[in-house]
């Protein structure tokens, strides 16, 4: 009879987790087909694409309108989404967002990928990571909200129908990111 | 009629609809996961040309996409025009990715990857996803400072064969080459930068290629389908309602309708602009028969209870407009019956009916009229209250399918 002391658990535990290699991401040509057909039956379903940044502009409305609503009512752009009675939550965005989350989990978790931990560039610290991060990420909404949509809703959405204004997009996004990739070398490299 | 887009909230509910999009999002973001775009050093090493995963995915998606929804659209299986094309503010949507593109070098996510990473444990995905709130809320902080700029340089629903002016099948075509192209040359790209080993690439891709082309030219063959050809696909259910005559309405229940605060009452009517200036109906709009399918667009951006109603002389101008209009899927479409004469005939005075021209030909104004006063008259805006007529009320709101906003709305 084998009998296990909690200790011993204990001690088997995290090795075994530190051990539980990450799986190899897929082909990317693969990974776009798939994404392709996902994009295919959004369209197809629903007449809608994708959206992320969308969804999340919804759930900070929900925010402001829970602090200050009487600021949502004097705003303009903030009063299609919640002015009075209107919950922006009740969007189909905001639903695309929240799956977009559970699934990115689910195959984190399936893939051993799910883990505490900051990706950079070797020659900064994770402090400096964390802060171009967040700074980064504030110019993506900021733009995202200024182009009517960010990656998904804009590019790959928009791109798919032949939509000449998420094209032009598309190719901005593109042509900054090279046109700023050359200074910021020392963080990724 | 194509089957879809379905029209979702009817089929299961206002949230029930949602479910629909919770279970594509999961997909989404499981994808965008096994992609590998939930680590912000893969993402940015498509700008070192080190790993031009991001391109690869981005345009394979595009691609196949594009080529399924044409295609599935060429079969009558999907409506175009009820599918979501973002609309083009050039200017604001250029100068808003130039700014996202310098926030993905300097953040290394963009909105919907960063969700992954988060949702992954990755702290810089926590606070990239706390950077977009922060930018967002930024946005609608200042965006009503410059809204003239963000309102700019609209063109509506504009697509790429409007644009080049070449059949949607030839643009699928060079879509697809041009993404092949840029697939090819990041693969070289990868060689010489990334020190990647080039004959590690899998040969099914171009099996892949091969049949994504095919199905790409049986698009081309089939063509997208002209009003003429989604008409004959309707005319069999389409030619009993005009048979039975269940969408001509009477002048009476137009007149009452325009009265309904609960409804948008759009009168289309499709005589010529001297017909129309002699006499029209109050807040009708003149769109003559040959420029119907020039507005389509714009009406299928109408608020849900639009009601349309066509009118002509008499009926027969006013049934075709009607056919285009619901074979290009346009909601709530109604005939005016009896057209603009039966109209005057309702609501005319005796100066107005008096002088009737019995000659007249087939949907034509059988009144005389001296003065093109338009819609100075009393019968062109009515009150209902005077008059007591008796009709079958025929108009009843329809689910609108397809999204009336999108792009991350």
């Amino acid at each position: 009879m084998t009998t296990f002391t909690p200790s011993e658990t204990a001690v088997t535990e995290p090795v075994k987790k530190a051990e539980r290699v990450a799986k190899d991401y897929v082909n990317p040509y693969f990974a776009g087909i798939l994404l392709g057909v996902v994009l295919f039956l959004a369209f197809f379903i629903t007449g809608n694409g994708l959206g992320a940044s969308g969804g999340m502009n919804r759930m900070l409305v929900f925010l402001e309108d829970l602090l200050v609503p009487q600021h949502i009512d004097r705003t303009p752009y903030l009063i299609d989404m919640a002015g009075g009675d209107t919950n922006p939550l009740d969007s189909w965005v905001v639903f695309i967002g929240v799956g977009t989350m559970l699934g990115g989990f689910v195959s984190g978790w399936l893939n051993g990928r799910f883990k505490v931990e900051t990706n950079k560039g070797p020659n900064i610290s994770n402090k400096m990571r964390w802060m171009m991060a967040f700074i980064g990420g504030s110019l993506m909404g900021y733009g995202a909200r200024m182009a009517r949509g960010c990656t998904s809703g804009q590019a790959l959405s928009g791109g798919a129908v032949l939509s000449v204004g998420s094209w032009a997009f598309m190719f901005a996004v593109f042509g900054g990111a090279y046109l700023l990739a050359y200074s910021m070398r020392k963080f990724w490299n | 009629m194509s089957p879809f887009p379905l029209t979702l909230s009817a089929l299961l509910g206002h949230w029930g609809a949602y479910v629909v999009y919770l279970i594509i999002g999961f997909a989404f973001g499981y994808v965008l996961e096994i992609a590998g775009f939930g680590n912000s050093k893969k993402l940015a090493a498509q700008f070192y040309f080190k790993d031009i995963t991001v391109l690869k995915v981005m345009f394979s998606a595009i691609i196949v996409a594009m080529t399924l929804i044409f295609t599935a659209s060429a079969l009558g299986l999907l409506d175009y025009n009820l599918v979501w094309v973002n609309p083009t503010y050039l200017w604001p949507g250029i100068l808003g990715g130039l700014i996202m593109g310098f926030g993905f070098i300097i953040g290394g996510f963009c909105p919907g990857t960063s969700m992954v990473a988060a949702a992954t444990a990755k702290i810089d995905g926590v606070f990239f996803v706390l950077g977009v709130f922060f930018g967002i809320f930024l946005f609608g902080e200042t965006v009503d400072k410059y809204a003239i700029f963000w309102n700019s340089s609209y063109m509506g629903r504009f697509t790429l064969p409007e644009w080049l002016g070449l059949p949607t099948g030839v643009v699928v075509l060079i879509v697809i080459f041009m993404a092949f192209f840029m697939f090819w040359g990041g693969e070289k790209l990868e060689v010489i930068f990334g020190g990647k080993d080039a004959s590690t690439e899998p040969k099914w891709r171009y099996a892949a290629a091969g049949v994504l082309v095919l199905i790409g030219i049986f698009a081309l063959v089939m063509g997208q389908p002209t009003v003429e050809d989604r008409w004959a696909r309707l005319a069999p259910e389409k030619e009993t309602v005009l048979a039975n005559r269940e969408v001509q309405i009477h002048p009476g229940e137009l007149l009452s309708i325009t009265a309904d605060t609960s409804l948008q009452v759009v009168m289309l009517d499709v005589r010529s602009e001297a017909d129309f200036n002699l006499f029209h109906i109050l807040d009708a709009w003149n769109v003559p028969l040959s420029e119907i399918p020039t507005i389509i667009e714009e009406l299928h951006l109408e608020p849900a209870n639009t009601v349309f109603v066509t009118m002509s002389n008499d009926e027969e101008a006013a049934t075709e407009a009607w056919k285009v209009l619901v074979a290009e899927a346009v909601p709530n479409v109604y005939i005016l019956e009896g057209g603009i004469n039966n109209w005057i005939a309702t609501f005319g005075d005796n100066d107005l009916t008096k002088r009737f021209n019995a000659g007249a030909g087939e949907d034509q104004l059988c009144y005389i009229f001296d003065s093109a006063l338009g819609e100075r008259y009393a019968a062109a805006e009515p009150d209902a209250e005077e008059f007591e007529l008796e009709y079958v009320p025929k108009v009843k709101l329809e689910i609108k399918r397809g999204p009336t906003s999108g792009g991350c709305g």
